[in-house]
């Protein structure tokens, strides 16, 4: 299925597959384009199982040149796919999935993302790797970049979490904190990459190529199921390209032949504090009017969302919708998650959850469905949400002083101990 | 009052190559009427068929979107600078 021009999603125009991600006639944003291949599905699904045991598997579906392997040097994706019973029992659903992201190189879904604009930016001659970010994607440039032997320059707003922040730096990326929220990082970003040349910014001006690697979360969760589609997704929305890239995933696949079905419900997830899709959604409108973010799930902190039009009309063309909570159910998110399945998330992943828990006691979900939640980073990034939650006993080193504070039926118990 | 108009990349071409450009008004609206009736072609660049913006542009006055001001009938001073950028970066 090659890739054989970048389209507007506004107005068709085309063009030439170089570093360009705004259609210069209307303003809007480019999309890899294929040829759908006539190849036989059998065949197409061997060469995939034939695959490396990462995300370029999939290299038939993605914008890199067919004709040499990609440059990956960071192995990324084939992340777990888990049966989460207890939490469907928790819920009330039927068949429940996690999609564990975390698993990733650098603990997020972002290293998808990265990997396929790395690929992409050295077939077109950068030299140097950059993007604005609210963290996730800071952590994944910085080592992917670092794994190729590039430098990295990365934007964040001033007020990051200290995890992500640290976790980038440690790769050697020069970290460049900006006073300002993450769309003014963006801003500033979108300036500079019209003033580096031979450098990537790889969420501006190689976002086509960049925002094709979530594709992949769709054709491992397919592949994962045993070559099937969910009857319903769960997905968290910042800029809102995660969304609806999962859902051209399964659409290619459905068009090539490998999937039968429909698509599945598309539901999203925002945090009230910063909820533009959600809004736009309840107003009934595909008008996202952009917000200050003040939540703190900042990893889905974008008040602007690019794609966030697009993530409306496709949680409705899917009979989907798209969901906000309090920041205080994003905390209860990450424990429900964490208590019932063994998987720690960020906040992203918080949301998430708790958009799950909303659907469910709203009676939205069928039991008889099979639901697909992604899970897009790891507890430790945000390590601050779950602090406070729960008591660490402090005692002497002796039997009677574990007995003296420690119930035998109340190992979780907050009795005397210590707030950490 | 003389506003100083930021242009990106994409649309240079459409202004004879200039990175920046001077123009007239009261308001951000003002300023680009001044700004198509010397660069047409920027108007259905910029501009959609009501008159309000493409739903992809953003336009900063002094570093803030405008629309968390008053849209296209926000006020601006002489010397202000109006920046255009794609809005489809980023995430």
């Amino acid at each position: 299925m090659p890739a054989d021009a970048l389209k507007c999603k506004e107005c068709s125009a085309t063009y030439p597959l170089d570093a360009r991600y705004v259609c210069e006639r209307c303003f809007g944003p480019l999309e890899v384009a294929y040829t759908i291949s006539d190849s036989d599905p059998t065949e197409l699904k061997r060469r995939i199982q034939a695959g490396p045991q990462t995300l370029w598997r999939y290299a038939d579906f993605l914008p890199c040149d067919p004709s040499q392997p990609p440059l990956a040097p960071l192995p990324t994706g084939m992340t777990p796919l888990v049966r989460a019973d207890r939490l469907a029992e928790r819920l009330g659903l039927g068949e429940l999935w996690i999609k564990n992201e975390t698993a990733n190189p650098t603990h997020s879904f972002k290293d998808r993302v990265v990997s396929v604009a790395l690929a992409r930016a050295r077939e077109l001659g950068f030299d140097t790797l950059a993007c604005p970010s609210t963290g996730n994607l800071a952590n994944a440039v910085a080592a992917h970049a670092a794994a190729a032997g590039l430098p990295a320059y990365v934007f964040i707003p001033g007020d990051l979490e200290e995890e992500k922040i640290l976790a980038t730096g440690a790769y050697g990326a020069r970290v460049v904190g900006v006073r300002g929220n993450y769309d003014a990082v963006n801003r500033l970003c979108t300036e500079l990459s019209a003033e580096r040349d031979g450098w990537a910014f790889v969420n501006v001006n190689v976002r086509p190529y960049y925002a094709e690697g979530s594709k992949t979360l769709a054709y491992e969760t397919a592949e994962q199921l045993g070559w099937e589609l969910p009857d319903r997704v769960v997905a968290p929305i910042a800029s809102g390209s995660l969304f609806t890239k999962v859902a051209r995933g399964f659409s290619e696949f459905l068009d090539v032949g490998l999937l039968e079905g429909a698509l599945p419900a598309m539901n999203g997830a925002q945090a009230e504090g910063c909820s533009p899709v959600a809004q736009a959604w309840a107003a009934g409108t595909d008008v996202c009017r952009p917000v200050k973010p003040d939540t703190i799930a900042k990893s889905l902190a974008i008040g602007n969302p690019a794609d966030g039009p697009y993530a409306v009309e496709l949680a409705r063309a899917t009979g989907g919708g798209i969901d906000a909570v309090t920041d205080d159910e994003v905390r209860a998110g990450i424990r429900l998650l964490a208590e019932t399945t063994g998987i720690f998330t960020e906040t992203a992943g918080g949301v998430t959850t708790a958009v799950l828990a909303k659907l469910a006691e709203r009676g939205d979900i069928d039991p008889g469905e099979r639901v697909v939640a992604y899970i897009t980073g790891d507890g430790l990034k945000t390590i601050d949400a779950v602090r406070g939650t729960f008591e660490v006993a402090d005692i002497e080193p002796t039997v009677e002083a574990f007995e003296a504070a420690v119930e035998p039926d109340d190992r979780a118990s907050s009795e005397p101990g210590v707030a950490v | 009052m003389a506003v100083t108009v930021k242009l990106p990349t994409q649309l240079r071409d459409a202004a004879g190559g200039a990175v920046a450009a001077e123009a007239e008004g009261a308001t951000v609206g003002e300023v680009l009427e001044a700004l198509y009736a010397e660069h047409g072609e920027l108007r259905t660049r910029i501009s959609d068929d009501d008159g309000g913006l493409r739903r992809f542009v953003n336009i900063y006055l002094r570093g803030e979107d405008i629309r968390f001001l008053d849209g296209l009938g926000t006020a601006v001073s002489d010397g202000d600078e109006l920046t255009i950028l794609p809005a489809v970066a980023g995430g």
